[in-house]
């Protein structure tokens, strides 16, 4: 039974009910290209989605060499058949008419098309000179949450150890980064607590600035799923916007807090002040299995509900009744999303939802779990394997055993991974290149120029005579519009390698169609570099030591052994031949994989074991080894405080409002695979800016007016929508540059406005408290398309 | 008679200094973001610290200032301007490191002193003191340990590029 829904109009679908314990009932969705049948396909290859966190598992259609459609898979944990909207049309990007098929170099100001060989000596010739003349820190990668696991692996390799630069991140850094400094606060280690099979159990499922409906369609399928069955959940919503997810919660007798932008910490702090103060503490999991309670205890005693509501602006019988809802769950499931990891004191926020979980005992059993999401596709491997200032395997950069143990695996000195300090963040690698001192950067599949807070600044980094920028991708970017050499890549659906969602669901996505043109697989072009550098191990052999996909992942999964993100129960092979969706930890002792982590409080926190001994909450610094031996010596779980400390940037006279950007179910990051499918481009086709409607009335603004919006940083022009956002607030979907509209001035990014600004323990940039001011823009001013709205945001309909 | 009153003054004076310290770093490198905005956000600490100094140091002898002037508005405009003005210039790199150096050694400076008055408190059995310390001593080293680990990032890049 398949359903070819039209999912622009109908994101979620049809409601399949089921109650408390039963298993997620089937639902195969499936959208083949027009005029074809699922009899006229000649194989399906499997896969998973590319396009969210949610790691979706598919397959893809091929009829005579070319993708045809998608058809999910009804035996995977993740979705049980389901697609959402961008799974269902966003492979028609690929056969999109402007790939880049050849490499391109900067001649005279202008990129002209080369050959490989040309391309990738120039790349040889700048590194080995750079090398020569400054060392290994003026060199520096930025990759993606887009590549596969082979391919981040390959990479950490690469600059990590052959080439020995500290200045290797990913765009993760945005999404993801905050994720995994809250599980590395908590418990001392990253990896997700936590799985989606939570929501077939729980009875509390609290959503803390996560609006789980747009950026997690299909999981969002599965809590409507329950909803509508037998035993409803009840949910807790916290986001300044009235998402469909908001409405869902109180229909479901649970509350939705909308607090101002920038005061998570205080609104956390004042739901566990409650909780502690009404004694709904499971007093016997804190002793056995955490440290941190006195403290924590202490803190949230400064946060009453009636200091909490001034501070946030919301009513102090809302955060009663809400910390009621929580306190009272007998299976809460907590999940954690960009509403709390891009606002001001994110990883405060978000280690004080663990700690919510972990003062309830909420924890390692079915529907107790904590959910700390990830925004980008394969985000989880970035961090896994190294390419995002982590190290491989989830070791720990402060010890020197771990450090050693991964030069064993390499077959590396030691003394050539630099571990002097932690990797360098993305925002630093960037104050780096605009002070001059990282000559090289090399970008795979992002695109900095749209993404990136404070774009003038940004776009003036990149656009330095003295940087040699390398951008890599599938498509012409505002990002290799600046670049000396761009690299055409293979994307999904036309190379072969493994990716693992936000719940450590590890999926193989296997080669369909060739790729367009001379573009080549990621993973091919960075040992391509190899060869071309000539890196070699300790023993004179050819590094890194593997050559394709299937052998990149067994070097990989060799070198976690005994980690807590253990592969070596996996191959391609393994992966071909089982059910589809394997949880990591899988290795001889759990074949099978593994559900939940933490069951029965055990966790990877023993000093010698962790990934990480945490940082100071205000200040960001690390904590060194005997801080933690003596915090933590048995390895429990930590419960970290955090004091509340105001936005950075508060409004003011002239910039009276504060303004959040985000996302929309249609589109992915900045548009360039979403923004070149019909159907996905033209259900969002436009930037659009929402505010209440006081906040449209003080602007003498209507439903459909052209909007001025600015901030000290700049302004951008979008069509006004009045929606449930709160007072106070203006919210621009973040995902519109200037690939498909050039004569838009750099008045169209919504990262036009933003602040250079970034959490100080997880450094990830901060994308939702810049002070903004709203202001009517006469008509005729501006050629702007009107804008249609997006269904999910406005809740026009189920 | 006790010379506790100028332990309260020579702390009141370590803090005051720390917090003015931590100002002008975040307006001399406003173009380093990290160091812009956690340097003004631990200013916050020195500066209840030297508030409740005064409070509970009125009973014990020590008259102390407890608004002092932090920073010098012009200075700091023009200290933001220049640091901008030199964004792209290695130079504030090494200028960086030994403000965070100078930063440190203030912090160290001013814990000292609150061990000392600590350690007056037990010994007169100052209760109201001890409780003093025990609140905001932990802070400043916190500012010492920021101060540290922002040199050890920042050095490879500054010294070996």
């Amino acid at each position: 039974m398949t359903n070819d829904r039209n999912a622009i109009a109908d994101i979620w679908g049809g409601r399949t009910p089921y109650g408390p314990g039963e298993s997620w009932p089937a639902r195969v969705d499936m959208h083949l290209a027009e005029g074809v049948t699922e009899a006229d396909v000649q194989r399906w290859v499997r896969t998973a989605s590319l396009l969210h966190s949610n790691g979706d598992a598919m397959d893809i259609a091929v009829r005579d060499g070319k993708i045809v459609g998608v058809r999910g898979r009804a035996d995977d944990i993740v979705n049980r058949g389901r697609l959402g909207p961008k799974d269902l049309y966003g492979w028609q990007a690929n056969a999109s008419p402007d790939r880049l098929t050849q490499p391109l170099i900067r001649q005279g100001g202008r990129l002209v098309r080369c050959d490989w060989d040309t391309a990738m000596n120039r790349i040889v010739a700048q590194s080995k000179d750079l090398l020569g003349t400054h060392g290994p820190s003026a060199i520096a990668f930025y990759t993606s949450g887009q590549l596969f696991a082979e391919e981040y692996f390959t990479l950490a390799a690469i600059g990590h150890g052959a080439i020995g630069t500290n200045h290797m991140d990913g765009n993760t850094r945005l999404c993801t980064a905050t994720a995994a400094a809250a599980l590395k606060e908590s418990f001392a280690c990253d990896g997700q607590p936590g799985s989606y099979l939570d929501v077939d159990h729980a009875d509390v499922i609290a959503m803390f600035g996560h609006n789980v409906a747009e950026t997690q369609p299909v999981l969002w399928m599965r809590v409507l799923d329950r909803l509508a069955g037998s035993q409803p959940p009840r949910l807790i919503c916290v986001d300044p916007r009235d998402t469909h997810v908001a409405r869902a919660a109180r229909d479901s007798g649970g509350v939705h807090l909308a607090p101002l932008p920038g005061t998570n910490l205080a609104l956390m702090n004042g739901l566990l002040h409650e909780i502690v103060a009404n004694d709904w503490v499971d007093h016997a999991y804190v002793q056995a299995n955490t440290v941190g309670w006195a403290e924590l205890r202490e803190r949230v005693a400064e946060y009453p509900p009636d200091r909490v509501a001034r501070i946030c602006g919301i009513d102090a019988a809302a955060i009663r009744t809400a910390a009621g809802v929580l306190g009272k769950a007998q299976r809460l499931l907590s999940t954690v999303l960009q509403g709390f990891y891009q606002s001001h004191q994110a990883s405060a926020a978000s280690v004080q939802v663990n700690n919510l979980n972990l003062i309830r005992g909420q924890l390692g059993r079915p529907g107790a779990g904590i959910l700390q999401m990830n925004g980008q596709p394969t985000a989880e491997n970035t961090r896994e394997c190294g390419a995002d200032g982590d190290m491989s395997g989830f070791r720990n950069w402060s010890n020197d055993a771990h450090v050693a143990d991964l030069a064993k695996h390499w077959n590396l000195e030691i003394k050539q991974i630099p571990h002097m300090t932690p990797p360098t963040h993305a925002m630093q690698m960037f104050r780096y290149i605009e002070q001059g001192s990282i000559k090289m950067l090399w970008v795979s599949a992002t695109n900095p120029a749209v993404s990136l807070p404070e774009l003038a600044r940004i776009r003036s980094i990149l656009g330095q005579e003295r940087l040699f920028l390398v951008v890599q991708d599938i498509f012409p970017t505002e990002t290799t519009e600046l670049a000396d050499v761009v690299l055409p890549a293979a994307t999904w659906g036309e190379k072969t390698g493994c990716f693992t969602n936000a719940c450590r669901v590890v999926h193989l996505s296997e080669r369909a169609v060739e790729p367009p043109g001379e573009a080549r697989a990621d993973l091919d072009i960075f040992l391509d570099y190899a060869r071309g550098m000539d890196f070699r191990d300790k023993d004179g052999k050819p590094f890194p030591a593997w050559h394709d996909a299937p052998s990149a992942f067994a070097a990989w999964a060799a070198s976690t052994q005994g980690r807590p993100c253990d592969y070596t129960g996996l191959s391609h092979d393994v992966l071909r031949e089982r059910v589809s969706g394997v949880p990591w930890p899988c290795n001889a002792e759990h074949p099978d994989g593994t559900e939940r982590l933490y069951a029965d409080g055990k966790f990877s926190a023993a000093p010698d074991y962790c990934e990480s001994y945490g940082r100071d909450m205000v200040t960001g610094a690390p904590f060194e080894a005997s801080d933690y031996k003596a915090l933590n010596p048995d390895g429990k779980a930590i419960l970290r405080a955090g004091e509340y400390l105001p936005p950075h940037e508060a409004p003011s006279g002239e910039y009276p409002l504060v303004l959040i950007t985000g996302r929309t179910v249609y589109h992915f990051h900045t548009r360039t695979k979403t923004g070149r499918v019909a159907e996905l481009q033209q259900a969002a086709p436009e930037i659009w800016v929402e505010c209440s409607a006081g906040d449209a009335r003080r602007a003498g603004l209507a439903e459909g007016d052209l909007a001025e919006i600015s901030t000290a940083r700049g302004a951008v022009r979008a069509r006004l929508r009045i929606t449930g956002v709160r007072n106070g607030v203006l919210f621009l979907p973040f995902h519109y540059g200037y690939w498909d509209r050039p004569g838009a001035e750099h008045s169209r990014a919504a990262n036009e406005l933003t602040q250079t600004d970034w959490d100080p323990v997880s450094k990830q940039p901060l994308y939702k408290t810049a002070a903004a001011a709203l202001a009517k823009v006469p008509e005729g001013a501006d050629p702007v398309v009107p804008v249609q709205p997006t269904r999910a945001s406005t809740g026009a309909m189920q | 008679m006790s010379k506790l009153p100028l332990a309260l003054r020579a702390l009141h004076r370590a803090e005051l200094s720390l917090g003015r310290d931590l100002l002008m770093v975040a307006d001399r490198h406003e173009a380093d973001h990290e160091i812009r905005y956690v340097a003004r956000d631990l200013a916050r600490w020195p500066r209840i610290h030297v508030q409740r100094l005064a409070e509970v140091g009125a009973a014990h002898g020590a008259h102390l200032n407890a608004d002092p002037h932090w920073s010098l508005p012009m200075l700091s405009k023009t200290s933001q301007k220049v640091s901008v003005a030199l964004g792209r210039r290695p130079e504030p790199a090494l200028l960086l490191l030994a403000d965070l150096r100078r930063l440190h050694r203030k912090a160290a400076g001013a814990s000292l002193d609150w061990e000392i008055v600590a350690q007056a408190a037990h010994a007169m059995q100052a209760t109201d003191l001890l409780e003093l310390s025990q609140q905001c001593h932990p802070q400043t080293l916190r500012i010492m340990r920021w101060a540290n680990a922002q040199l050890k990032v920042h050095s490879p890049q500054a010294i070996a590029s």
